[in-house]
């Protein structure tokens, strides 16, 4: 039911887009994502746009890359920070 | 850094030397049914040591929505005025004594939308007909139906309704806790329930519950990063929330998204198949919106849906207390081309995804 496909926003009309995702066109709804803009990477749910992808940090994955391999953690450590 | 398969079996390896020599498999719960088709998919339960144990949870809307519902739900579907229009995995599921499924090939108007919008489309397409789209779904799916809710008073449509029986997740979370039999040791958190409410929603399971969650994405490398996390927490004696799906998933979720939902909908509580009703746990329409609600503008009569004589265990199922293959019925009497319960007829349920993918290593106790 979650189910949610990235896509990218070609054209937009009002708070209508048109979205595309591997030479598939639909149109996707912007009332739940106003600030998205023409060549954002975007979820798309239910017909809806509901966050604006941003590509992964790489950073993120080489701290990974260093806990597992014997190094100190750094990965995620302001949660742990702000004790949530 | 490393291709996503060398990633993936560090991740492995790391996962078993942090659980190696555990006296008591690690039991961790996921509450997304796109979490429990995706793990199935990848294959991880036959990955993962002994010592970790995925466990799914009340993950699936469909599989939650009681019988009343969809007794309600066939019940309008039979009405000579009524477009009933829902998202396709609702159409099989069984009511008390049928499905929506069977209410069309009686002659109802039952019709299958990808988005609220649609439903909205056919509303103005057919002004002398009452559209009602059946709105269920968790936090995720909520925020789209309350916008068209707001995009048909701003238009005017009155032909609209929804029948609500949307849920949110952490409410049931709580709900499954409650059960000192629960043994759930983390949360492999909803990553598309947290693009809206945020990851910082799930911070009371570490404050009230020590227990550690972390939001997922959906491939099989971002699941077994979660399950790292949880499995290291856990190594570490820590309980935090981490968020493995930022990409996404930001610590406030998507703001505009919970506005709409907020000025829309209430909290009321809600019936789960499986928990019973559980306090402020679904959405109902405000006053201001209750125009939009079906079943306030036309009651319905209906007598209570009877107990199931069948032998379905779902309830049992969606809490994690058995697996699929503990019940008689499983793959015998209740397959998916003849469902029994809910989790076998949603392509996301527990049963379903057992019973597709079945055959490699299971292990609940």
């Amino acid at each position: 039911m979650c189910l949610a496909v990235p896509a990218k926003i070609m054209d937009i009309q009002d708070s209508l887009a048109t979205v595309e995702l591997r030479g598939v066109t639909r149109e996707a709804s912007l009332m739940l994502l106003p600030e998205a803009k023409v060549g954002d990477y975007v979820l798309v749910h239910a017909g809806f746009a509901m966050q604006i992808i941003e590509e992964r940090d790489m950073e993120e994955t080489e701290a990974l890359w260093a806990e597992m391999n014997g190094g100190p953690r750094t990965v995620n450590l302001e949660t742990v920070r702000q004790g949530v | 850094m490393g291709t996503d398969k060398e990633l993936s079996l560090r991740l492995l390896e790391e996962i078993k030397r942090l659980t190696a020599g555990r006296e008591r498999p690690m039991r961790l719960m996921e509450v997304c049914g796109t979490h429990t088709v995706s793990i199935f998919r990848a294959g991880l339960r036959q990955l993962l040591p002994p010592e970790v144990e995925l466990v799914s949870g009340p993950g699936c809307p469909v599989c939650v929505t009681p019988d009343g519902y969809m007794d309600a739900a066939i019940a309008y579907a039979g009405m000579g005025d009524v477009i009933v229009a829902t998202f396709g995995d609702m159409l099989k599921v069984p009511g008390s004594a049928s499905s929506l499924a069977e209410a069309a090939a009686r002659g109802g108007d039952v019709r299958i939308v990808y988005s609220p919008l649609d439903a909205l489309a056919i509303a103005k397409e057919h002004p002398n007909k009452k559209v009602v789209f059946l709105a269920v779904g968790f936090e995720t799916t909520a925020p789209t139906a309350a916008a068209a809710v707001l995009a048909a008073a701003q238009e005017s449509v009155e032909n609209f309704f929804l029948l609500p029986a949307q849920k949110l997740v952490p409410p049931a979370i709580r709900a499954l806790l409650a059960d000192e039999d629960a043994r759930i040791d983390g949360f492999l958190l909803p990553g598309h329930v947290a693009v809206v409410t945020g990851s910082e929603t799930f911070s009371f399971l570490p404050k009230e519950y020590r227990l550690p969650g972390v939001v997922a994405g959906f491939s099989p490398t971002e699941l077994l990063r979660g399950i790292y996390r949880l499995v290291w927490q856990a190594a570490a004696g820590e309980a935090h929330i981490e968020n493995e799906y930022k990409s996404v998933v930001r610590p406030e979720g998507n703001p505009a998204a919970q506005t709409m939902m907020k000025q829309v909908c209430e909290t009321c509580t809600a019936e789960w198949r499986g928990l019973g009703e559980i306090p402020s746990s679904g959405l109902r329409l405000r006053d201001a919106y209750r125009r939009f609600d079906f079943s306030a503008m036309r009651p319905l009569d209906l007598p209570p849906a009877p107990p199931k004589k069948s032998g379905c265990r779902c309830g049992e199922v969606l809490r994690g207390k058995i697996s699929p293959r503990e019940c008689k019925l499983f793959g015998k009497a209740c397959a998916p081309e003849h469902a029994a319960g809910p989790c076998m007829v949603s392509a996301e349920g527990v049963c379903a995804a057992w019973h597709k993918y079945g055959g490699g290593v299971f292990r609940y106790d």
